[in-house]
């Protein structure tokens, strides 16, 4: 048995390794977050983590829950599709305290043009207007109620369509 | 302790339960959330879509997304008579201020919105090195902030340029679908914001979606489908020139 006479080395190198895979382990388990692997190669947490991210648009239920009266006048109008946060812009803030967040009044006359404006990429049945010919610069409610912008007979009209 | 028949029986149907829960995963802020009953994409009704910009701008708002990066943008095409193989495309700050008026008389003109397509087999997430960029199981293409290294791998294998390094944080970002929002039961701020309805958000896995009736009677295309990658952004109406 001359082959395994100096076999102590041999023991020495397999102690090494052995020890090294025992750390290598150890502090994997340490340092790789709990819930990686949960559902996939990535960590699990992740997904909580950026499912709580606080929201900015609270979403036309919450502004349709109080505001029934604009909800009633928009029916009879061609906005009525169009939610509220489209022109009045994010409102999370006015929905969790109404009292002292409210929403700025904005320009008509540069709200209405950001989608109203005419341009030659737009669906033909969409109803655009050359502003400047439109209406010389008067803000766009002096003659049309954004929330159901139709001019009815009787109201002033400023503009030609 | 010795594991009786009796323990047997009494701890399997409980392991079952528990199982049943870790697959189907349950992000701990929304609690009526399941993410197994969801598979998330979106519509773009692209006859409706007025290039407003009020998507791009709502998009910032939500997700604070820096100025110049964009998780969403609109394009202009313009195909010219004679040439319809090389539109003009045109996104003047990602159409977040709108468009002006277009310098090209007459041929075909209209507005594309892009987003991540959230493809069912992205190629993003197959590169990543560290695991940081996922498809959630409710199909939905997340970036893990805390895991990404920066390496810009995802950046280039994305095959629609829907990924950007944040300036300040250098870590991948993109649309997560407003994930904040969807898993709440809100939609998402684009698709709140637009005016025309020209953004759908689409749950797939939802029966009652609308979505399902609408890919059968249009004809819906997606972006690319020869990079294979299932795209779950469908386009109805996408001219063949859009790249």
């Amino acid at each position: 048995m001359n082959a395994f006479k100096n076999a102590r080395h041999l023991f020495r190198v397999a102690a090494v390794f052995v020890v090294g895979g025992l750390a290598f382990v150890g502090v994997r388990a340490l340092l790789v977050p709990k819930s990686f692997g949960q559902y996939g190669h990535y960590r699990g947490n992740a997904i909580a983590e950026i499912a709580a991210r606080p929201v900015n648009y609270a979403g036309h239920q919450a502004c349709e829950d109080c505001h029934t009266d604009v909800l009633e006048k928009k029916k009879s109008g061609k906005h009525v599709h169009v939610n509220c946060e489209a022109c009045h812009g994010p409102q999370a803030k006015h929905v969790d305290d109404p009292g002292s967040v409210q929403p700025v009044k904005f320009d008509t006359a540069v709200l209405c043009v950001r989608c109203h404006e005419a341009n030659i990429a737009k669906p033909k049945g969409f109803p655009q207007v050359a502003s400047a010919d439109h209406s010389n610069g008067l803000a766009c409610d002096t003659c049309h109620q954004p929330h159901s912008p139709a001019i009815t007979a009787g109201e002033t009209t400023g503009g030609t369509k | 302790m010795n594991l009786t028949r009796r323990h047997m029986l009494l701890l399997l149907p409980a392991a079952a339960i528990a199982w049943k829960y870790v697959l189907a995963g349950t992000p701990e802020a929304s609690p009526n959330y399941t993410m197994s009953q969801h598979w998330w994409g979106m519509l773009i009704d692209l006859p409706k879509c007025i290039g407003c910009g009020n998507c791009v701008r709502a998009c910032q708002a939500e997700n604070d997304v820096p100025d110049g990066y964009f998780r969403t943008w609109v394009e202009r095409y313009h195909v010219s008579d004679y040439d319809i193989e090389n539109p003009h495309v045109d996104s003047p700050d990602g159409g977040k201020k709108g468009f002006p008026l277009s310098k090209e008389e007459g041929g075909k003109n209209f507005f594309v919105p892009k987003l991540c397509n959230h493809c069912a087999d992205s190629p993003c997430t197959q590169v990543c090195p560290v695991g940081a960029t996922f498809i959630s199981p409710d199909g939905v293409v997340l970036v893990d902030k805390t895991y990404c290294l920066g390496c810009r791998y995802c950046v280039q294998a994305c095959p629609y340029g829907c990924r950007f390094i944040h300036p300040k944080t250098m870590t991948a970002e993109k649309c997560t679908l407003c994930y904040h929002r969807i898993t709440k039961g809100l939609t998402t701020a684009c698709c709140e914001a637009c005016p025309t309805g020209a953004r759908q958000l689409a749950d797939l896995k939802n029966p009652n979606d609308p979505i399902h009736e609408f890919l059968k009677a249009h004809s819906v295309q997606v972006l690319k489908p020869y990079m294979a990658t299932h795209s779950k952004v469908f386009y109805n109406e996408l001219d063949g020139s859009v790249r």
